[in-house]
């Protein structure tokens, strides 16, 4: 375990100096800033939860701009060190290859975390500052958005340690990276949306719909802040998928688990089978 | 006492490739021994499969008295690596670069620190590992190598990137840390510049072991032709050179100089009838056998018997 701390040290040690801390950071809050006020227009001065919409903006935003910074950072994490070389040298110390894999992940979503917890809550201080009364409702769906970008964040992370893990070299880390961004953030919803359009209620049942779901991160990240509770629901337009969706908040949650811990068991499998 | 590194008929193949074939040899504690052959001759893998890094297709490897691919890591905790071109994440700084990898082997970053003045990095301890030369980047190598008091130092080309005067203060660690009992393996595609600081040579070619000995030893196995060169007035040197005719081979350097070629046993009897001879000589030079010769009658030596083996 204390391996895997210093693993994850160095990784959050390297993030603060390449200034990735830093530019995610300030890319995060600057969009979380923007989409604040810009985003409380339509509400108008009376808009008493302002926070919810926040919540609604700031989520879709997420879902395309987590899983990028996530398979950027992560996509280079293990290929990238065996082809500078670094690797070899880290392997001869008594760090087993799990511990490499575990710590790097560790401190990747660290970096990851800081940043959302900051960028975004720096749009909540904000609305505060700015005297907007926001209850305690919308103060959780706020707080559990920030927590749940977290975890869809880690998940990308670790698909991209599975693609690192494997791949040959950096170049197809990278296109395999993107590729993997593409599908789920872009052409999953597209095919799925085509699918039921075709099917017109017949084949695909709400069950079935409900598995299909699960089976992107970013639909169960979507799924859980946008259909979630109270207001949220009313803004987003998504209450009709969240009535007919039988899933409750933990099931979608332990769907991100499951698409963090598996990648990362998975890539921590194929390291070990690696030679250098 | 126990040996350091046990190989014991090492096979591995990377597909069809034999990489490394039929490889026996022990490191006896408190020794400078050199691992010398071309690229590709399987030195690095060697160091891999002591690593544990790969595992052995046939054979058995022991490491300061484990087997370094079971994922046991004590014997790790005193063993140093330095890996050919090393190299680092070149955001962080010396100090920092050091402080992780003495973390790593349990060691406090503050007594690793000693190490940079060590090897000559105190002065730049605090500027980021980019802005370093390669001479400077190879000697924080040698510093991380050093972490931990190792038992077992695995050194692969080593020397490059030094100029002189840091491979001599390179050599002196090395004396050092022989003295105290370590056992260093270091590797070099020339066996010249280890002429002095290695006391056992191991040549690999083509992934096998075809000399493993002191370079004393190697030089009586090899039997190579001691030269000697005598400079003297043309006339003298043609009657001496024609008394020596049908024993030993000889040419004309130039118009003063001839050179005999002679086995080690007969050198003297050589020496004597070059002085004894009454010739104008004005100047004897004997030449042993170089170290590359040496290293190239090896290579050839298994050229000639593939499967044949030297061993001294």
């Amino acid at each position: 375990m204390r391996t895997v701390c210093v693993i994850a040290a160095k990784e959050i040690q390297e993030g603060l100096r390449n200034r990735w801390v830093l530019a995610t950071t300030l890319l995060l809050a600057g969009l979380a800033l923007t989409l604040t006020f810009l985003g409380s227009a339509p509400t108008g001065q009376v808009g008493v939860r302002a926070l919810d919409v926040v919540v609604v903006s700031l989520s879709s935003l997420t879902i395309f701009l987590l899983p990028l910074i996530a398979l950027l950072i992560a996509h280079d994490a293990i290929v990238g060190d065996m082809e500078r070389g670094t690797m070899l040298l880290l392997l001869s110390y008594p760090v087993g290859r799990g511990e490499v894999v575990l710590g790097k992940f560790l401190g990747q979503v660290a970096v990851l975390a800081f940043a959302t917890l900051v960028g975004y809550g720096a749009a909540a201080v904000a609305l505060l500052a700015g005297g907007t009364a926001i209850d305690g409702e919308s103060l959780a769906a706020f707080a559990a958005m920030m927590g749940s970008s977290v975890l869809l964040g880690a998940a990308f992370v670790a698909l991209g340690h599975l693609v690192s893990a494997r791949a040959r070299d950096r170049g197809t880390a990278a296109g395999v990276a993107v590729g993997i961004w593409l599908f789920f953030v872009l052409l999953y919803d597209m095919g799925l949306l085509g699918l039921l359009v075709a099917d017109r209620g017949r084949l695909v049942s709400a069950r079935m719909l409900d598995v299909l779901l699960l089976l992107n991160p970013a639909d169960a990240y979507r799924l859980f802040n946008l259909a979630g509770s109270g207001g949220v629901g009313r803004f987003s337009g998504m209450a009709g998928l969240a009535a007919s969706a039988g899933m409750g908040p933990s099931v979608l949650l332990a769907a991100l688990a499951l698409w963090t811990a598996v990648p990362l068991g998975l890539a921590a499998l194929s390291f070990s089978r690696r030679e250098l | 006492m126990t040996v350091t590194v046990a190989l014991e008929r090492v096979t591995r193949r990377f597909g069809p490739v034999e990489a490394v074939r039929d490889v026996s040899f022990t490191l006896p504690p408190g020794e400078i021994v050199a691992l010398v052959g071309h690229n590709g001759a399987g030195k690095t893998t060697l160091m891999k499969l002591m690593l544990g890094l790969v595992r052995p297709s046939e054979g058995a490897v022991r490491v300061l008295g484990e087997d370094p691919a079971a994922g046991e890591f004590a014997a790790r905790r005193r063993l140093g690596f330095l890996p050919e071109s090393v190299s680092f994440n070149g955001a962080l700084t010396g100090r920092e670069t050091l402080a992780f990898y003495a973390r790593l082997k349990g060691e406090t970053p503050a007594r690793a620190f000693a190490l940079l003045d060590r090897v000559g990095l105190g002065a730049a301890a605090l500027r980021r590992v980019g802005t370093y030369s390669k001479g400077m980047r190879q000697r924080l190598g040698l510093a991380q190598a050093l972490l931990g008091a190792p038992r077992l130092l695995l050194l692969d080309e080593p020397t490059t990137g030094l100029d002189p005067a840091l491979r001599q203060g390179f050599y002196e660690i090395l004396q050092e840390l022989r003295a105290g009992g370590a056992t260093v393996l270091l590797s070099s595609h020339a066996l010249t510049e280890l002429e002095g600081e290695a006391e056992r040579v191991l040549i690999m070619n083509r992934g096998r072991l075809v000399a493993n000995g002191s370079l004393e030893e190697l030089r009586r196995l090899a039997r190579l032709p001691v030269r000697i060169r005598v400079t003297g007035e043309a006339q003298g040197l043609d009657t001496f050179a024609q008394h020596l005719g049908g024993i030993h081979p000889s040419r004309r350097v130039n118009g003063h100089v001839v050179e005999i070629e002679t086995e080690a046993e007969t050198k003297i009897a050589v020496l004597r009838r070059a002085l004894g001879e009454g010739a104008a000589i004005s100047d004897v030079d004997v030449l042993p056998p170089t170290l590359d010769e040496l290293y190239a009658h090896f290579l050839r030596a298994q050229e000639r018997s593939p499967s044949g083996e030297e061993r001294a």
